[in-house]
């Protein structure tokens, strides 16, 4: 983003795509979190069958293989593939977060509108709801609901959904509320649309590229949460692969020296993790260029 | 010194309805049990005759406007219920437990702070150098890490390859007895005591959970330093400061670095809600014996006054702990007070 460069670009980049594209040239990484969003995706969707081996599948003569040509990251205890499972897991693991936020991001969406269009009592209620939801430690919180709703998939996906609502609902209010009289927002009023119509086509959309950030740094986060809540033994029930029980399972073998159990579900989860960070920041020079680091 | 008096005051008096949202939350989460409440707090092995006993001691055959009043009240004994699996009352269990959990907490905070602001301190200083590279691989790669994971892959490194540390089994290894109790912290117990080799034994078990802690809390940390750092750096004050002479160790320590401390200190809030979520999985992973494992313990039974419990009791330790930190914030910031 050099002002002698900016000449050439500036014609070509128009367009948001030609902005996308120049961006993205000058920064590698987040082509290379693009490709890894890509891949992702990829075994999330043909992962369950493109895999070797049945992930249920129990074999007791093989099991505890380090790993080898047949089985790229071993066997665990009872001989199941760990390629397979890590693959397959993708899905499930991926789904969960990608629920979580999206329901985060409707609930915190419509409750931020509201409270930044009209403000008032509404807004006050609102903030204190959220003040006390961000007063509990979010992990904890999140034990907590599972805990009172039941340890099922669905579950966590609420709760991982309940803890990410304050940031969605605090920013769109913030946005929302910078606007309401903005001289578009009162000519739209003026032009006779409601009040309704005037938040939702015209002031929300604007509050839409801070919120791309947000989902994509989330997304990372709501992974590594819906994995820590089945590290601790909620949700996912054992025999279903996902990262989280996958690695609780094999943290029992790492002290006795099998470290492919537990090392290679982490590993994912982490690439996971960091996919959707490297892409938050990258989304977020696309977005606003002057945050950049 | 008035001003800030009242500034403190309010910010307490601010911590009042949060704590009763809190209380509020709680109680609700209570009543949210899918089934019967009471079924739950009787255990499986009630009948119908019990159940009904307690749900009567519960007062849960009472309106729910009733039942928030006798849960407050229960709350103001400082009763939160019976646990399941070790039957002691949950208060007795939360305290006997507490010092652990807060000994690795302090611990990590201590080991994170001491190396994420200096290494933030530089990569301000120094934009461009290795420092300020290594600043960014860790605040990145350390907010990709699931604590589980960092844990798991130190165990295995440090104890099973390099048989450096101790099994990863709770706060002290067997051939030790626990120091006698003081204030339930097994450094300052056993170092109150004269016992050092307890402490060495308690302190070579406390490494890798504290460090697994603190690999996470340091991303965050770091990453603010060096941006306040920055911010500071660029300032007016700073270059007025440099224009009148002042040396560069005056200007960096001196101004720079108490006003980033500013917003260090805010994000320690943030670093607290995270650090005590990961305490949890990290207490698993070590098998420490802490609340957060016993709120795992208890999960996994159903024992659901003693989740109730732990649940509340963190909320209320992060309230406390964010009302010290914003005391911290009107000690140190010079200017409130002046206005």
């Amino acid at each position: 983003m050099v002002d002698m460069t900016s000449s050439q670009p500036a014609r070509k980049g128009d367009t948001t795509l030609g902005h996308i594209a120049y961006v993205l040239k000058d920064n590698p990484v987040t082509m290379l979190a693009f490709a890894m969003l890509a891949f992702f995706l990829g075994c999330a969707f043909f992962g369950p069958a493109l895999v070797p081996y049945d992930p249920l599948a129990t074999n007791a003569a093989r099991a505890l293989e380090a790993p080898s040509w047949d089985h790229w990251f071993g066997t665990d205890n009872l001989g199941r593939d760990v390629f397979s499972r890590v693959i397959v897991a993708t899905r499930l693991d991926l789904t969960i977060s990608v629920a979580a936020v999206a329901l985060s991001f409707v609930v915190g969406s419509i409750l931020g509108s509201i409270a930044g269009y009209w403000g008032g009592w509404l807004d006050a209620v609102l903030n204190r709801c959220l003040d006390t939801i961000m007063a509990f430690p979010l992990f904890v919180l999140a034990m907590g609901v599972v805990a009172a709703l039941g340890n099922t998939v669905e579950n966590i996906i609420y709760a991982t959904a309940i803890i990410n609502i304050p940031f969605y609902a605090r920013l769109v209010r913030a946005e929302v509320n910078i606007r309401r009289n903005a001289g578009f927002a009162q000519a739209a009023k003026l032009a006779g649309n409601s009040d309704l119509r005037v938040l939702a086509v015209h002031i929300f959309p604007n509050a839409l590229p801070p919120m791309m950030v947000q989902v994509s740094l989330n997304l990372g986060w709501a992974i590594l949460n819906a994995a820590g809540l089945s590290f601790i033994g909620l949700g996912v029930r054992p025999p279903t692969p996902e990262w989280g029980i996958m690695v609780a399972e094999g943290a029992n073998f790492i002290v006795s020296g099998e470290w492919w159990l537990a090392v290679f579900p982490g590993l994912w989860l982490m690439l996971a993790v960091f996919t959707f960070n490297l892409l938050g920041d990258g989304l977020r020079d696309i977005v606003d260029p002057r945050k950049r680091t | 010194m008035n001003a800030r008096t009242k500034m403190i005051l309010g910010r307490m008096a601010q911590a009042i309805p949060v704590v009763m949202g809190v209380v509020v939350i709680s109680f609700l989460l209570t009543r949210a049990l899918p089934g019967d409440p009471a079924a739950y707090f009787a255990g499986p092995a009630a009948d119908e005759a019990s159940i009904a006993e307690i749900r009567e001691a519960l007062g849960l055959d009472k309106p729910l406007f009733q039942q928030f009043f006798l849960y407050v009240g229960d709350l103001a004994r400082g009763d939160l219920g019976t646990s399941l699996t070790t039957g002691q009352t949950v208060m007795s269990d939360l305290a006997a437990r507490l010092p652990a959990s807060l000994e690795l907490t302090l611990v990590a905070l201590l080991l994170s702070c001491a190396i994420a602001i200096p290494l933030g301190v530089l990569a301000a200083t120094r934009p461009g150098t290795w420092v300020d590279h290594l600043c960014r691989v860790l605040v990145t790669a350390g907010v990709s890490m699931p604590t589980f994971f960092t844990g798991i892959v130190l165990i295995y490194v440090f104890y099973y390859l390099a048989g450096l540390a101790p099994s990863p089994l709770g706060r002290l290894d067997f051939i030790y007895l626990s120091p006698p109790h003081v204030t339930g912290f097994y450094l300052i117990d056993a170092a109150l005591a004269g016992d050092w080799e307890t402490w060495f034994g308690a302190l070579k078990q406390l490494i890798l959970p504290a460090t697994t802690l603190a690999l996470f809390t340091l991303a965050p940390i770091a990453r603010m330093t060096r941006a306040a750092m920055l911010s500071a750096l660029s300032s007016d004050f700073i270059r007025t400061a440099r224009a009148a002479g002042l040396g560069s160790r005056k200007v960096l320590y001196g101004y720079a670095f108490r006003n980033a401390l500013l917003p260090v200190v805010t994000t320690l809030g943030m670093v607290f809600s995270f650090t005590l979520g990961a305490n949890v999985l990290v207490e698993k992973v070590f098998a420490w014996p802490g609340i957060g494992s016993y709120a795992v313990e208890a999960l996994v039974v159903s024992d659901y006054a003693a989740v109730q419990g732990f649940v509340l009791a963190m909320a209320l330790l992060f309230v406390a702990l964010n009302l010290v930190i914003d005391i911290a914030y009107a000690l140190i910031d010079p200017r409130i007070g002046l206005n």
